[in-house]
Protein backbone atom coordinates (compact mmCIF):
# COMPACT_ATOMS: atom_id res chain seq x y z
CA UNK A 1 0.00 0.00 0.00
CA UNK A 2 1.18 3.41 -0.98
CA UNK A 3 0.88 5.42 2.20
CA UNK A 4 2.17 2.76 4.54
CA UNK A 5 5.30 4.41 5.80
CA UNK A 6 4.38 8.06 5.50
CA UNK A 7 4.48 10.49 8.35
CA UNK A 8 1.26 11.96 9.66
CA UNK A 9 0.73 15.69 9.90
CA UNK A 10 0.56 15.27 13.66
CA UNK A 11 4.04 13.77 13.93
CA UNK A 12 5.40 16.54 11.68
CA UNK A 13 3.78 19.13 13.92
CA UNK A 14 1.35 20.41 11.29
CA UNK A 15 -2.29 20.98 12.03
CA UNK A 16 -5.12 21.96 9.70
CA UNK A 17 -7.97 24.12 10.91
CA UNK A 18 -11.25 22.20 10.87
CA UNK A 19 -13.18 25.30 9.83
CA UNK A 20 -11.08 27.01 7.16
CA UNK A 21 -8.64 24.22 6.27
CA UNK A 22 -5.55 26.40 6.62
CA UNK A 23 -2.46 24.38 7.52
CA UNK A 24 -0.34 25.84 10.26
CA UNK A 25 2.33 24.78 12.66
CA UNK A 26 1.35 25.42 16.26
CA UNK A 27 4.27 26.02 18.63
CA UNK A 28 3.87 23.52 21.40
CA UNK A 29 6.42 25.05 23.73
CA UNK A 30 4.01 26.95 25.91
CA UNK A 31 0.68 25.96 27.45
CA UNK A 32 -1.40 28.51 25.54
CA UNK A 33 -4.22 27.30 23.33
CA UNK A 34 -3.25 27.44 19.67
CA UNK A 35 -5.53 29.43 17.40
CA UNK A 36 -5.85 29.28 13.62
CA UNK A 37 -4.00 32.29 12.18
CA UNK A 38 -6.80 32.92 9.66
CA UNK A 39 -10.10 32.33 11.46
CA UNK A 40 -9.04 32.09 15.12
CA UNK A 41 -10.63 28.68 15.71
CA UNK A 42 -9.02 26.58 18.43
CA UNK A 43 -6.72 24.06 16.73
CA UNK A 44 -6.73 20.37 17.57
CA UNK A 45 -4.43 17.68 16.19
CA UNK A 46 -7.20 15.16 16.94
CA UNK A 47 -10.76 15.60 18.15
CA UNK A 48 -10.56 15.82 21.93
CA UNK A 49 -11.84 12.81 23.88
CA UNK A 50 -13.01 11.25 20.64
CA UNK A 51 -13.07 7.61 21.74
CA UNK A 52 -14.67 8.23 25.14
CA UNK A 53 -17.38 10.51 23.80
CA UNK A 54 -18.12 8.21 20.91
CA UNK A 55 -18.46 5.17 23.22
CA UNK A 56 -20.73 7.06 25.61
CA UNK A 57 -23.07 8.24 22.86
CA UNK A 58 -23.00 4.85 21.18
CA UNK A 59 -23.89 2.95 24.37
CA UNK A 60 -26.75 5.35 25.06
CA UNK A 61 -28.13 4.82 21.56
CA UNK A 62 -27.70 1.04 21.78
CA UNK A 63 -29.75 1.01 25.00
CA UNK A 64 -32.48 3.20 23.48
CA UNK A 65 -32.58 0.99 20.38
CA UNK A 66 -34.47 -1.61 22.48
CA UNK A 67 -37.48 0.55 23.48
CA UNK A 68 -37.44 2.12 20.02
CA UNK A 69 -38.16 -1.28 18.52
CA UNK A 70 -40.38 -2.84 21.18
CA UNK A 71 -42.70 0.04 22.11
CA UNK A 72 -45.56 1.35 19.99
CA UNK A 73 -44.52 3.68 17.15
CA UNK A 74 -47.92 4.56 15.75
CA UNK A 75 -51.56 3.98 16.70
CA UNK A 76 -54.02 3.94 13.82
CA UNK A 77 -57.76 3.93 14.40
CA UNK A 78 -60.55 3.86 11.83
CA UNK A 79 -64.21 2.89 12.14
CA UNK A 80 -63.48 -0.72 11.31
CA UNK A 81 -60.09 -1.32 12.90
CA UNK A 82 -57.65 -0.17 15.56
CA UNK A 83 -53.99 -1.09 15.26
CA UNK A 84 -50.95 -0.47 17.39
CA UNK A 85 -47.78 -0.78 15.37
CA UNK A 86 -44.16 -1.09 16.38
CA UNK A 87 -41.62 -0.15 13.71
CA UNK A 88 -41.32 -3.74 12.52
CA UNK A 89 -45.04 -4.53 12.52
CA UNK A 90 -45.60 -1.30 10.58
CA UNK A 91 -43.19 -2.52 7.94
CA UNK A 92 -44.89 -5.94 7.84
CA UNK A 93 -48.29 -4.27 7.51
CA UNK A 94 -47.02 -2.19 4.58
CA UNK A 95 -45.56 -5.33 2.97
CA UNK A 96 -48.72 -7.43 3.20
CA UNK A 97 -50.88 -4.56 2.02
CA UNK A 98 -48.95 -4.60 -1.24
CA UNK A 99 -46.59 -1.61 -0.94
CA UNK A 100 -43.50 -3.79 -0.83
CA UNK A 101 -41.24 -1.11 -2.29
CA UNK A 102 -42.10 1.45 0.39
CA UNK A 103 -41.92 -1.31 3.01
CA UNK A 104 -38.36 -2.00 1.89
CA UNK A 105 -37.43 1.70 2.11
CA UNK A 106 -38.84 2.02 5.62
CA UNK A 107 -37.24 -1.28 6.68
CA UNK A 108 -33.81 -0.12 5.52
CA UNK A 109 -34.12 3.41 6.95
CA UNK A 110 -35.59 2.49 10.33
CA UNK A 111 -34.18 -0.92 11.19
CA UNK A 112 -31.12 -1.73 9.07
CA UNK A 113 -29.43 1.70 9.13
CA UNK A 114 -29.51 2.34 12.92
CA UNK A 115 -28.35 -1.22 13.66
CA UNK A 116 -25.64 -0.98 11.01
CA UNK A 117 -24.43 2.31 12.48
CA UNK A 118 -24.25 0.98 16.02
CA UNK A 119 -22.36 -2.18 14.99
CA UNK A 120 -20.05 -0.35 12.58
CA UNK A 121 -19.09 2.36 15.08
CA UNK A 122 -18.51 -0.26 17.81
CA UNK A 123 -16.20 -2.19 15.44
CA UNK A 124 -14.35 0.98 14.46
CA UNK A 125 -13.87 2.00 18.09
CA UNK A 126 -12.64 -1.44 19.15
CA UNK A 127 -10.21 -1.70 16.25
CA UNK A 128 -8.86 1.78 16.99
CA UNK A 129 -8.42 0.97 20.67
CA UNK A 130 -6.55 -2.24 19.80
CA UNK A 131 -4.41 -0.15 17.42
CA UNK A 132 -5.27 -2.59 14.63
CA UNK A 133 -3.18 -2.33 11.44
CA UNK A 134 -5.55 -4.35 9.25
CA UNK A 135 -8.23 -3.27 6.76
CA UNK A 136 -7.36 0.40 7.11
CA UNK A 137 -8.77 1.75 3.81
CA UNK A 138 -11.85 -0.44 4.22
CA UNK A 139 -12.45 0.89 7.72
CA UNK A 140 -12.10 4.46 6.44
CA UNK A 141 -14.73 3.70 3.80
CA UNK A 142 -16.97 2.14 6.44
CA UNK A 143 -16.77 5.35 8.48
CA UNK A 144 -17.65 7.43 5.41
CA UNK A 145 -20.69 5.23 4.83
CA UNK A 146 -21.80 5.55 8.48
CA UNK A 147 -21.60 9.33 8.22
CA UNK A 148 -23.48 9.44 4.94
CA UNK A 149 -26.45 7.20 5.72
CA UNK A 150 -27.17 8.39 9.27
CA UNK A 151 -29.62 11.16 8.46
CA UNK A 152 -31.96 8.89 6.46
CA UNK A 153 -33.08 7.08 9.62
CA UNK A 154 -35.08 10.16 10.53
CA UNK A 155 -37.57 9.11 7.83
CA UNK A 156 -40.00 7.33 10.16
CA UNK A 157 -40.16 10.31 12.53
CA UNK A 158 -41.26 12.55 9.67
CA UNK A 159 -43.80 10.02 8.40
CA UNK A 160 -45.35 9.66 11.87
CA UNK A 161 -45.46 13.45 12.33
CA UNK A 162 -47.23 13.97 9.01
CA UNK A 163 -49.75 11.17 9.55
CA UNK A 164 -50.47 12.12 13.16
CA UNK A 165 -51.19 15.69 12.13
CA UNK A 166 -53.15 14.86 8.99
CA UNK A 167 -55.32 11.93 10.02
CA UNK A 168 -57.38 13.68 12.67
CA UNK A 169 -60.93 13.20 11.43
CA UNK A 170 -63.08 13.12 14.50
CA UNK A 171 -64.21 9.62 15.47
CA UNK A 172 -63.76 8.35 11.90
CA UNK A 173 -60.01 8.05 11.53
CA UNK A 174 -57.22 8.92 13.89
CA UNK A 175 -53.43 8.44 14.03
CA UNK A 176 -51.31 8.98 17.14
CA UNK A 177 -47.56 8.95 17.58
CA UNK A 178 -46.49 6.38 20.17
CA UNK A 179 -43.72 6.44 22.81
CA UNK A 180 -41.30 4.52 20.55
CA UNK A 181 -41.05 7.59 18.33
CA UNK A 182 -39.26 9.50 21.11
CA UNK A 183 -36.81 6.67 21.75
CA UNK A 184 -36.26 6.22 18.03
CA UNK A 185 -35.61 9.93 17.49
CA UNK A 186 -33.08 9.80 20.32
CA UNK A 187 -31.35 6.79 18.72
CA UNK A 188 -30.96 8.64 15.43
CA UNK A 189 -29.68 11.85 17.03
CA UNK A 190 -27.28 10.01 19.36
CA UNK A 191 -25.79 7.85 16.60
CA UNK A 192 -25.31 10.97 14.46
CA UNK A 193 -23.53 12.68 17.35
CA UNK A 194 -21.43 9.55 17.94
CA UNK A 195 -20.37 9.46 14.28
CA UNK A 196 -19.42 13.14 14.52
CA UNK A 197 -17.39 12.52 17.68
CA UNK A 198 -15.34 9.75 16.05
CA UNK A 199 -12.06 10.87 14.52
CA UNK A 200 -11.20 8.85 11.35
CA UNK A 201 -7.53 9.88 11.63
CA UNK A 202 -7.24 7.51 14.59
CA UNK A 203 -7.70 4.60 12.15
CA UNK A 204 -4.49 5.59 10.36
CA UNK A 205 -2.38 6.44 13.39
CA UNK A 206 -1.01 2.90 14.08
CA UNK A 207 0.67 2.62 10.64
CA UNK A 208 2.17 6.09 10.59
CA UNK A 209 5.87 6.25 11.22
CA UNK A 210 6.75 8.27 14.26
CA UNK A 211 9.02 11.23 13.69
CA UNK A 212 12.68 10.10 13.84
CA UNK B 1 0.48 32.11 17.47
CA UNK B 2 0.71 29.36 14.87
CA UNK B 3 2.65 29.80 11.66
CA UNK B 4 0.54 29.39 8.50
CA UNK B 5 1.65 27.21 5.54
CA UNK B 6 -0.60 28.18 2.67
CA UNK B 7 0.52 25.65 0.05
CA UNK B 8 0.04 22.57 2.16
CA UNK B 9 -3.10 20.52 2.54
CA UNK B 10 -3.79 18.01 5.28
CA UNK B 11 -6.26 15.23 4.59
CA UNK B 12 -9.01 15.49 7.19
CA UNK B 13 -9.56 11.72 7.19
CA UNK B 14 -6.08 10.21 7.33
CA UNK B 15 -3.86 13.15 8.37
CA UNK B 16 -1.65 12.90 5.28
CA UNK B 17 0.33 16.05 4.42
CA UNK B 18 -0.03 16.96 0.74
CA UNK B 19 0.96 19.78 -1.55
CA UNK B 20 -1.74 21.86 -3.17
CA UNK B 21 -2.07 21.43 -6.95
CA UNK B 22 -4.03 23.54 -9.46
CA UNK B 23 -7.17 21.83 -10.77
CA UNK B 24 -8.78 21.84 -14.22
CA UNK B 25 -12.40 23.01 -14.58
CA UNK B 26 -14.67 20.82 -12.51
CA UNK B 27 -11.73 18.80 -11.19
CA UNK B 28 -11.62 17.15 -7.79
CA UNK B 29 -8.47 16.69 -5.71
CA UNK B 30 -8.43 13.42 -3.76
CA UNK B 31 -6.05 12.23 -1.07
CA UNK B 32 -3.34 9.97 -2.50
CA UNK B 33 -3.46 7.86 0.64
CA UNK B 34 -7.13 7.30 1.55
CA UNK B 35 -8.99 8.76 -1.42
CA UNK B 36 -10.97 11.36 0.53
CA UNK B 37 -12.09 14.44 -1.40
CA UNK B 38 -9.78 17.30 -0.44
CA UNK B 39 -11.06 20.18 -2.54
CA UNK B 40 -12.95 20.79 -5.76
CA UNK B 41 -12.85 23.25 -8.59
CA UNK B 42 -16.31 24.72 -9.08
CA UNK B 43 -17.04 27.14 -11.83
CA UNK B 44 -18.45 30.50 -10.79
CA UNK B 45 -19.14 29.11 -7.32
CA UNK B 46 -20.07 32.28 -5.47
CA UNK B 47 -22.57 33.58 -8.04
CA UNK B 48 -24.23 30.22 -8.51
CA UNK B 49 -24.47 29.42 -4.81
CA UNK B 50 -25.96 32.84 -4.15
CA UNK B 51 -28.54 32.36 -6.91
CA UNK B 52 -29.54 28.94 -5.56
CA UNK B 53 -29.72 30.32 -2.02
CA UNK B 54 -32.07 33.16 -3.01
CA UNK B 55 -34.28 30.75 -4.97
CA UNK B 56 -34.27 28.34 -2.03
CA UNK B 57 -35.32 31.17 0.30
CA UNK B 58 -38.40 31.85 -1.85
CA UNK B 59 -39.29 28.15 -2.06
CA UNK B 60 -38.75 27.78 1.67
CA UNK B 61 -41.40 30.42 2.41
CA UNK B 62 -43.89 28.78 0.04
CA UNK B 63 -43.17 25.32 1.45
CA UNK B 64 -43.85 26.49 4.99
CA UNK B 65 -46.91 28.67 4.40
CA UNK B 66 -49.07 26.39 2.27
CA UNK B 67 -50.60 22.97 2.96
CA UNK B 68 -48.58 19.92 1.91
CA UNK B 69 -51.24 17.27 1.44
CA UNK B 70 -54.95 17.02 2.12
CA UNK B 71 -57.12 13.96 2.72
CA UNK B 72 -60.77 13.35 2.02
CA UNK B 73 -62.57 10.72 4.10
CA UNK B 74 -66.28 10.33 3.42
CA UNK B 75 -66.74 14.03 2.84
CA UNK B 76 -64.54 15.13 5.73
CA UNK B 77 -61.60 17.14 4.48
CA UNK B 78 -58.37 17.77 6.35
CA UNK B 79 -55.12 19.34 5.19
CA UNK B 80 -51.83 20.07 6.89
CA UNK B 81 -49.04 22.63 6.67
CA UNK B 82 -45.62 21.91 8.13
CA UNK B 83 -45.91 24.34 11.09
CA UNK B 84 -49.45 23.01 11.61
CA UNK B 85 -48.18 19.44 11.74
CA UNK B 86 -45.53 20.37 14.28
CA UNK B 87 -47.93 22.19 16.59
CA UNK B 88 -50.48 19.39 16.23
CA UNK B 89 -47.96 16.76 17.34
CA UNK B 90 -46.94 19.03 20.22
CA UNK B 91 -50.58 19.26 21.34
CA UNK B 92 -50.90 15.49 21.20
CA UNK B 93 -48.33 15.32 23.99
CA UNK B 94 -45.21 14.60 21.93
CA UNK B 95 -43.10 17.75 22.43
CA UNK B 96 -39.80 15.92 21.82
CA UNK B 97 -40.78 14.74 18.36
CA UNK B 98 -42.22 18.08 17.35
CA UNK B 99 -39.09 19.90 18.52
CA UNK B 100 -36.92 17.49 16.55
CA UNK B 101 -38.95 18.06 13.38
CA UNK B 102 -39.04 21.81 14.02
CA UNK B 103 -35.26 21.90 14.26
CA UNK B 104 -34.46 19.64 11.29
CA UNK B 105 -37.00 20.92 8.78
CA UNK B 106 -37.74 24.53 9.77
CA UNK B 107 -34.84 25.96 11.80
CA UNK B 108 -31.78 24.30 10.26
CA UNK B 109 -32.62 24.96 6.56
CA UNK B 110 -33.67 28.54 7.38
CA UNK B 111 -30.40 29.20 9.20
CA UNK B 112 -28.42 27.59 6.38
CA UNK B 113 -30.08 29.62 3.63
CA UNK B 114 -29.91 32.87 5.60
CA UNK B 115 -26.27 32.50 6.57
CA UNK B 116 -25.33 31.55 3.02
CA UNK B 117 -26.86 34.81 1.73
CA UNK B 118 -25.33 36.86 4.58
CA UNK B 119 -21.93 35.37 3.80
CA UNK B 120 -21.87 35.46 0.02
CA UNK B 121 -23.60 38.75 -0.73
CA UNK B 122 -20.84 40.90 0.83
CA UNK B 123 -18.11 38.65 -0.63
CA UNK B 124 -19.70 39.05 -4.05
CA UNK B 125 -19.58 42.84 -3.62
CA UNK B 126 -15.95 42.68 -2.52
CA UNK B 127 -16.52 43.54 1.11
CA UNK B 128 -15.80 41.61 4.24
CA UNK B 129 -19.01 40.38 5.82
CA UNK B 130 -19.59 40.88 9.52
CA UNK B 131 -18.92 37.77 11.55
CA UNK B 132 -17.54 35.67 8.70
CA UNK B 133 -15.80 33.19 10.97
CA UNK B 134 -18.81 32.31 13.15
CA UNK B 135 -20.91 32.07 9.96
CA UNK B 136 -18.52 29.59 8.33
CA UNK B 137 -18.37 27.57 11.53
CA UNK B 138 -22.16 27.47 11.90
CA UNK B 139 -22.66 26.56 8.23
CA UNK B 140 -20.41 23.56 8.69
CA UNK B 141 -22.39 22.29 11.68
CA UNK B 142 -25.91 23.13 10.53
CA UNK B 143 -25.47 21.31 7.19
CA UNK B 144 -25.68 17.94 8.97
CA UNK B 145 -28.98 18.73 10.66
CA UNK B 146 -31.00 20.16 7.79
CA UNK B 147 -33.00 17.19 6.50
CA UNK B 148 -35.33 18.55 3.84
CA UNK B 149 -34.51 15.70 1.44
CA UNK B 150 -35.32 13.08 4.09
CA UNK B 151 -38.58 14.91 4.81
CA UNK B 152 -39.41 14.80 1.08
CA UNK B 153 -39.02 11.02 1.14
CA UNK B 154 -41.14 11.04 4.31
CA UNK B 155 -43.93 12.85 2.43
CA UNK B 156 -43.82 10.20 -0.31
CA UNK B 157 -43.96 7.32 2.19
CA UNK B 158 -46.87 9.03 3.98
CA UNK B 159 -48.66 9.38 0.62
CA UNK B 160 -48.39 5.65 -0.02
CA UNK B 161 -49.67 4.86 3.47
CA UNK B 162 -52.60 7.25 3.03
CA UNK B 163 -53.77 6.15 -0.40
CA UNK B 164 -55.06 2.82 0.95
CA UNK B 165 -57.69 4.49 3.15
CA UNK B 166 -58.23 8.03 1.90
CA UNK B 167 -58.56 10.18 -1.19
CA UNK B 168 -55.33 12.17 -1.20
CA UNK B 169 -55.10 15.70 -2.59
CA UNK B 170 -51.68 17.12 -3.51
CA UNK B 171 -51.37 20.70 -2.32
CA UNK B 172 -48.96 23.50 -3.22
CA UNK B 173 -46.26 22.85 -0.62
CA UNK B 174 -45.52 19.30 -1.79
CA UNK B 175 -44.20 20.76 -5.05
CA UNK B 176 -42.45 23.51 -3.13
CA UNK B 177 -40.71 20.89 -0.99
CA UNK B 178 -39.65 18.97 -4.08
CA UNK B 179 -38.19 22.16 -5.56
CA UNK B 180 -36.58 23.11 -2.24
CA UNK B 181 -34.90 19.69 -2.04
CA UNK B 182 -33.36 20.18 -5.49
CA UNK B 183 -32.36 23.79 -4.80
CA UNK B 184 -30.68 22.96 -1.50
CA UNK B 185 -28.80 20.06 -3.10
CA UNK B 186 -27.62 22.36 -5.91
CA UNK B 187 -26.64 25.01 -3.39
CA UNK B 188 -24.53 22.52 -1.42
CA UNK B 189 -22.96 21.18 -4.61
CA UNK B 190 -21.95 24.59 -5.93
CA UNK B 191 -20.76 25.97 -2.59
CA UNK B 192 -16.98 25.90 -2.37
CA UNK B 193 -15.74 27.05 1.04
CA UNK B 194 -12.15 27.05 -0.22
CA UNK B 195 -12.93 29.68 -2.82
CA UNK B 196 -14.73 31.79 -0.21
CA UNK B 197 -11.66 31.68 2.05
CA UNK B 198 -9.42 32.66 -0.86
CA UNK B 199 -11.74 35.58 -1.68
CA UNK B 200 -11.71 36.64 1.97
CA UNK B 201 -7.90 36.50 2.04
CA UNK B 202 -7.86 38.63 -1.11
CA UNK B 203 -10.24 41.18 0.40
CA UNK B 204 -8.13 41.33 3.57
CA UNK B 205 -4.95 41.87 1.52
CA UNK B 206 -6.56 44.62 -0.55
CA UNK B 207 -7.70 46.27 2.66
CA UNK B 208 -4.18 46.30 4.06
CA UNK B 209 -2.47 47.62 0.93
CA UNK B 210 -3.52 51.26 0.40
Amino acid sequence: MKGKSRLSAKSLGYCSCHVCGLVSRPDNDDDTIDLCPRCHTTLHMRKTGSIERCWALLLASAILYVPANTLIMMETGTLISYRKDTILSGVVHLWVSGSWFVAAIVFVASIVVPLFKIIALALLLMSVQRRSRHWIPQRTRLYRLVEAVGRWSMLDIFVVTLLAALVQIRSLAIVKAGPAAIAFGAVVVLTMLAAMAFDPRLIWDPIRKEKP
Amino acid sequence: MSIPHRHLIICHECDQVLKEIPLPNGGVACCSCCGATLYRHTQDSINRTLAFAVAAAVMYVIANCFPIIGIDFQGNYNEVTLPGAISSVWNQGRPVISTLVLFCIIVAPAVEIMLMICLLLPVRMGQKALGVYPIMRTLQVIKTWGMVEVFMLGILVALVKLTTDFIVIYEVAIWAFAALTLLLASMTASFNPREVWQQLDQIAEDGEAP
